[in-house]
């Protein structure tokens, strides 16, 4: 008999109950709720008298639509100025205080975007079932979590039951060994995955990332991957413990201590998966292949590296994606056959779930010291991922450095990813944005998003423009 | 939740792959703390000439003539036709809220993003996986005859088209059962609650690090 994968391991481990119609009961350990796609959860909880199956096992912090602005932030949740905001944040505050479930505050340290959050605080640990009511939380698997997005009627399904009706996944193993080239980021590597496979590549999958690229990678830059394993169309994305994680975890607040901590350890060290285990798919890149990339169209599948020619839809045979070509190019105001690098920038957004941690703003940091924002750039927003991280890159004078270079640093939120709050695009504006999606209208109505690593955006900013950030010597004026 | 069985609604097509749950219902609209009331804004972007903003009142807004489901044949349709990868990008239910708002009871595609599927089940709407050239066929047949109807006949499995033929679909016992009886799925779970317990009691002193960390 074949090995087990990592998801097979993950998935047997959290069976409570397998039903003769081919569902099962899966036992989730953690649950993160935020103020959007959870009041009708608990609304539902009060409707049928119920109660949360398990409190301790909820964690909850505001972050899709609340300001970023200092002086709106400081001045705290009942002077949110846009009224359904308001409501939401405090329908979140006080269904937290009322159900009794441990809640980061807007202005509390700890808060932060779910998934930045999570992990910093330990309140996400290795071999724990994630689920959160937002698509990203396959992030939590870069640390080997069976972590995935869940709709409304889930997150009271959870709250009501700490269990999940599921039907296991089909595996992918998406390899990815050599070395990545300098300059080339975890971001380039999970877009060129997804140019490779598709943004349905990855439907009805757990996708596990393995490889020397990233056992290479560090613990942050594999939540980068994994972050955007749905926009391949995954649920699910995951990487093997190794030292790394453990590392990673030690001394973390909800992260377990003393003889309880090396007895995680020992468990956490069989999470990979077997030698002999089978996936269903595999799918094989090369490090040393991938550029940074770029996405020109609105779906993250539309991507290229930086030296790359946006196509032309009369290039295309196939019907339905040329169809797709010719909207993305006249939604984005491009033609087909020109440079990537012509894409002119009006503003940039470095931030969001997929690249707002540490690492991510020093990436940015490094190509923004000594240099200054093209003029023609209306607004470049630096928004730190939590509470944590920005109080770090503060330490470490990265917010002095953005702020000399013409940036806008902000407060912990998820900003113009999805645009819910002030921080957004105006009609036919590009963006370089370190973002995750590049809908239409997703950064704001008739917005038109170029997703890229925080050293591309960095960059981008600089030059006005899409720009090679291999190009930049570091720490000068370019 | 209300059960689905047969339905027979006049089909609606939307001729683009990718349609991600953004477009379905943009993001300002999911400030609401409501579960209703999203139908007017149902593919605001696309249905609309301006931008839409929450509590606006929708019927004096200038349609986008070029949309399909503003035009007058389509007017009353309940079974929308799509493209491939439907529903793709975000968790939010809001998507499948804002179609039954709106009035859609099943939505037929050659393929469907894992979250948005699952989320139609919990709201009395029926994904349907047909195959490519089948859709394809759908598209012509739809935009050739006006007030195009289609059956969805759940309990055997097959959309009837006018002409009496038959596609049969798969779908899952458990997604069946609960859209065809209405049921409450939490309550079907609490029935496994001894079941949970256990789990929980075994795995407590397996795995204690688990339990009672956020505090």
């Amino acid at each position: 008999m074949a090995g087990k994968t990592l998801y097979d391991k993950l998935w047997d481990a959290h069976l409570v109950k397998q039903r003769d119609d081919g569902s099962a009961l899966i036992y989730i350990d953690r649950h993160i709720i935020h103020e959007v796609t959870s009041p009708q959860a608990f609304e539902g909880l009060r409707m049928a008298n119920r109660k949360p199956w398990r409190l301790e096992m909820n964690v909850a912090t505001p972050d899709h639509n609340i300001s970023t602005d200092s002086a709106e932030r400081a001045a705290g949740v009942d002077a949110i100025p846009d009224e359904t905001s308001r409501i939401q944040v405090k329908t979140l505050d006080e269904n937290c205080e009322y159900f009794g479930i441990r809640e980061f505050g807007m202005n509390e340290m700890g808060q932060g975007i779910v998934h930045v959050m999570g992990p910093e605080l330990g309140a996400s640990l290795p071999g724990m079932t994630v689920v959160c009511g937002d698509s990203h939380t396959a992030t939590h698997g870069a640390f080997a979590c069976l972590a995935h997005g869940i709709g409304t009627s889930e997150v009271e399904h959870v709250l009501a039951t700490q269990c999940l009706v599921a039907k296991k996944m089909k595996n992918m193993l998406i390899n990815v060994d050599g070395v990545l080239g300098t300059g080339v980021t975890p971001k380039d590597v999970v877009l060129a995955i997804i140019g490779e496979i598709g943004t349905a590549g990855g439907t009805g999958y757990a996708i596990e990332f393995g490889g020397q690229v990233f056992r290479d990678m560090s613990i942050e830059g594999r939540m980068t991957v994994c972050n955007m394993a749905i926009e391949a169309g995954a649920r699910v994305g995951m990487v093997a413990v190794d030292d790394k994680t453990i590392d990673y975890f030690q001394g973390r607040q909800f992260a377990p201590a003393g003889e309880v901590w090396d007895q995680a350890v020992a468990y956490w060290e069989t999470l990979q998966s077997d030698a002999d285990a089978e996936f269903d798919a595999v799918v094989q890149l090369k490090g040393e292949d991938i550029q940074p990339q770029v996405t020109w169209g609105t779906s993250p599948e539309m991507v290229l590296p930086v030296s790359g020619v946006i196509p032309r839809a009369e290039d295309e045979s196939d019907p339905v994606k040329k169809q797709g070509i010719e909207q993305a190019l006249t939604y984005m105001g491009l033609e087909g056959g020109s440079a990537i690098t012509d894409i002119p920038v009006d503003r940039v957004f470095i931030g969001s779930c997929t690249n707002s941690r540490i690492e991510d703003m020093r990436a940015a940091a490094e190509i923004a010291r000594g240099r200054k924002v093209a003029d023609s750039i209306k607004q470049v927003l630096v928004v730190p991922g939590s509470q944590m991280v920005k109080a770090q890159a503060e330490k470490e004078g990265l917010d002095k450095v953005f702020k000399e270079a013409g940036m806008d640093w902000r407060e912990p939120g998820c900003s113009m990813c999805l645009a819910m709050n002030a921080d957004k695009l105006g009609a036919g504006e590009h963006c370089a944005s370190t973002s995750n999606r590049n809908f239409e209208g997703r950064q704001g109505n008739g917005g038109r998003t170029h997703l890229v690593s925080p050293a591309m955006a960095a960059a981008a900013a600089i030059a006005g423009h899409i720009t090679d950030v291999r190009t930049f010597e570091e720490g000068g004026a370019s | 939740m209300k059960a689905f069985t047969v339905h027979k609604g006049l089909v609606a097509g939307i001729d683009r792959a990718n349609v991600d749950t953004d477009m379905i219902i943009p993001k300002q609209f999911l400030k609401s703390i409501k579960r209703s009331g999203f139908g007017p804004n149902l593919f605001d972007e696309l249905r609309y000439l301006d931008e839409g903003k929450p509590g606006q009142d929708c019927a004096s807004r200038p349609l986008n003539p070029d949309f399909p489901l503003n035009w007058p044949r389509y007017q009353g349709a309940s079974v929308l036709l799509c493209r491939e990868n439907f529903g793709c990008g975000s968790s939010r239910e809001h998507a499948p809220w804002a179609l039954d708002d709106y009035g859609f009871r099943a939505v037929i595609a050659p393929s469907f993003a894992d979250i948005f599927f699952n989320n139609c089940f919990k709201n009395g709407i029926l994904p349907i996986v047909l195959k490519e050239n089948i859709v394809d066929t759908l598209f012509k047949d739809v935009e050739a005859n006006e007030g195009y109807e289609l059956t969805v006949d759940l309990p055997r499995q097959v959309v009837v088209t006018p002409s009496g033929e038959e596609f049969s679909f798969e779908i899952d016992e458990f997604g069946k059962g609960c859209l065809l009886e209405g049921l409450d799925e939490i309550g079907l779970t609490l029935n496994d609650a001894d079941a949970i317990r256990a789990y929980e009691a075994a795995r407590e002193k397996d795995t204690p690090w688990l339990f009672g960390a956020i505090k």
